[in-house]
């Protein structure tokens, strides 16, 4: 794989930021954009554009094709068994408040428990936390390991008779953890209880595989895919989306409607009411491509060896302290460094031109239980190299510097 | 501007040893305040005679060097000054972070006015000047004794 031609592929490489070289290593929040993805998005805007699935004329129809062979690619991308499993939302967060949403709507009643980790985003907790207003549910976490990491065992200590639903990442965002999911999944299926994965940084880098994992919901986030922003992906078995109510009312996930009563669209219209991101859809089957081009393995390979290399060059720097060790890691390493602040680093970085997140990462349970207030994140992506590495290692000295620290 | 100015001395050092880190014994006044983005956390205490001057100031709390810096040259500031005179150099200070060049309270000395301006680095980083105001609101809350927590999320 030779990155130096794929980052070519990405044209906010093309430009300085603020007069240095772009070291992005911001990936985990979102990723930069392949040229195809984003003049997909130009040229249907430009010479293809029409509302899907409504009329009858040459552009809809057109459109309408573009936009389904988007779920059609999904399907493949992630071996779903049928197509109308892939519902389309604006984005993972929306993917898991509609099934908080519904499945809590019919399924949740007082005193039943949503077990979750602490390792979530607070995208899968929040959506749930509602429920504890509206249906008086209590949620439960299983605990993270000193490790940063997330077992099975930790997972079956907190299951009960009250659990009705199990969320969690497939890929910590902070400490990398890649979870057992699999593992997790038929533990909870041999009690019953159905299970929510929330992929968004599982999907840009693991291999899926809806049907080897079983999982009931699977939460994935197009914008750090390479794709668009505005667009997430709901994968759900069947079984779920014909039982679970539809989440938002409105065009498009009707089948008729009179003024004493409606009933609701075929799958996977059910859940997409009124206008979709039409274009970042059909964009996205170009981010869908590109990784395919790619190839998960190559891709797994080459990130693999970025993490191995951060990790020996920041360990060898002293007063760096790396966030969790899990045995199993995605590309994504957490850290502070004694004596400055994690914001501080991140303007003080920035001035090189090197992106990195700092503060919280949308876990503040997680950041809670470490003790830690906040932490600096650098996560990779398909165009970093161990250049980009050594610079950071650089800008880090560069800190340590400027706080007079060695 | 550039990073220097943003990190001069001053504020590495006020980032450092910040000063009136500690917990007034006897204060009358105090509020707390969160920036939920950062984590940053501050606590201020006051303690004010019965003409309303500020006779002891601490603050306990974490942060990034913008936050504890502002916060230790605030305390080092207004002490000694009377309630009517912190909340003009507060509205003062807020506003030159905001849009104004330069301080125009005829309350504190040229030097101590040089000190603050070391802080208006943070105008050219829109995501840091919550840092530099989080104290300086905190105070005007402890003075108006709102009960109130401060947070930079909420508005």
């Amino acid at each position: 794989m030779n990155i130096s031609e794929i980052k070519k592929e990405f044209p906010i490489f093309d430009n300085k930021i603020q007069n240095n070289d772009l070291v992005y290593l911001d990936s985990a929040n979102s990723s930069q954009k392949p040229k195809v993805v984003i003049d997909r998005v130009y040229d249907f805007y430009t010479k293809e554009f029409s509302n899907v699935g409504r009329s009858v004329h040459y552009l809809a129809v057109a459109a309408t094709n573009l936009y389904e062979n988007t779920r059609s690619s999904v399907q493949k991308y992630i071996n779903a068994r049928d197509k109308n499993e892939i519902v389309f939302t604006k984005g993972a967060t929306e993917a898991i408040n509609l099934v908080a949403n519904t499945f809590g709507q019919k399924y949740l009643n007082e005193g039943d428990e949503v077990l979750i980790t602490e390792l979530e985003h607070h995208s899968n907790y929040v959506p749930w936390h509602f429920l504890r207003k509206s249906k008086k549910i209590n949620i439960e976490f299983a605990e993270v390991n000193d490790d940063g990491e997330i077992t099975l065992e930790s997972i079956e200590k907190k299951i009960t008779n009250k659990t009705k639903i199990i969320g969690i990442t497939h890929l910590s965002n902070v400490t990398g953890a890649i979870l057992p999911i699999k593992e997790i999944i038929s533990l909870a299926h041999s009690k019953g209880i159905p299970v929510l994965v929330d992929g968004c940084q599982g999907a840009p880098h693991l291999k899926l595989d809806m049907q080897d994992l079983d999982c009931d919901f699977y939460a994935i986030s197009g914008h750090k895919m390479y794709g668009p922003t505005g667009i997430g992906i709901l994968y759900a078995k069947k079984k779920w989306l014909e039982d679970l109510p539809p989440y938002q009312g409105g065009g498009g996930m009707i089948s008729e409607v009179k003024k004493t009563g409606i009933s609701y669209g075929e799958l996977p219209n059910k859940y997409e009411a009124g206008t979709m991101a039409t274009a970042q859809v059909i964009a996205f089957n170009e981010s869908i491509k590109f990784l395919e081009k790619i190839g998960i393995e190559n891709l797994q390979k080459h990130e693999r060896e970025l993490l191995n290399y951060a990790n020996e060059v920041l360990r060898k720097n002293n007063s760096i302290n790396i966030v969790g060790n899990p045995s199993v890691k995605g590309g994504v390493i957490s850290f502070t460094v004694e004596g400055i602040h994690p914001h501080d680093i991140a303007t003080i970085l920035d001035e090189d031109g090197v992106a990195i997140r700092a503060g919280h990462h949308c876990c503040q349970i997680l950041h809670e239980k470490l003790g830690l207030s906040a932490t600096a994140r650098a996560s990779f992506g398909v165009y970093n190299t161990k250049d980009d590495i050594d610079q950071l290692n650089e800008s880090l000295n560069k800190c340590k510097k400027i706080f007079d620290l060695k | 501007m550039n990073l220097k100015e943003l990190y001069q001395e001053i504020i590495l050092d006020h980032g450092k040893n910040p000063r009136n880190l500690r917990k007034t014994e006897n204060f009358n006044k105090d509020a707390k305040g969160h920036n939920p983005l950062c984590g940053d956390k501050v606590h201020i205490y006051l303690k004010l005679n019965e003409n309303k001057k500020i006779e002891d100031i601490s603050f306990e709390g974490q942060g990034c060097a913008i936050s504890m810096a502002s916060a230790s040259i605030m305390t080092d500031l207004v002490k000694g000054k009377e309630e009517f005179e912190v909340k003009e150099i507060v509205n003062d200070f807020l506003d030159m972070i905001k849009e104004k060049d330069e301080l125009n309270n005829n309350i504190l000395q040229e030097d101590d006015k040089t000190k603050l301006m070391c802080l208006s680095g943070v105008k050219q980083y829109p995501m840091r000047v919550k840092c530099a105001t989080l104290s300086w609101h905190t105070l005007t809350s402890a003075i108006n004794n709102t009960q109130e927590e401060i947070n930079t999320e909420s508005n």
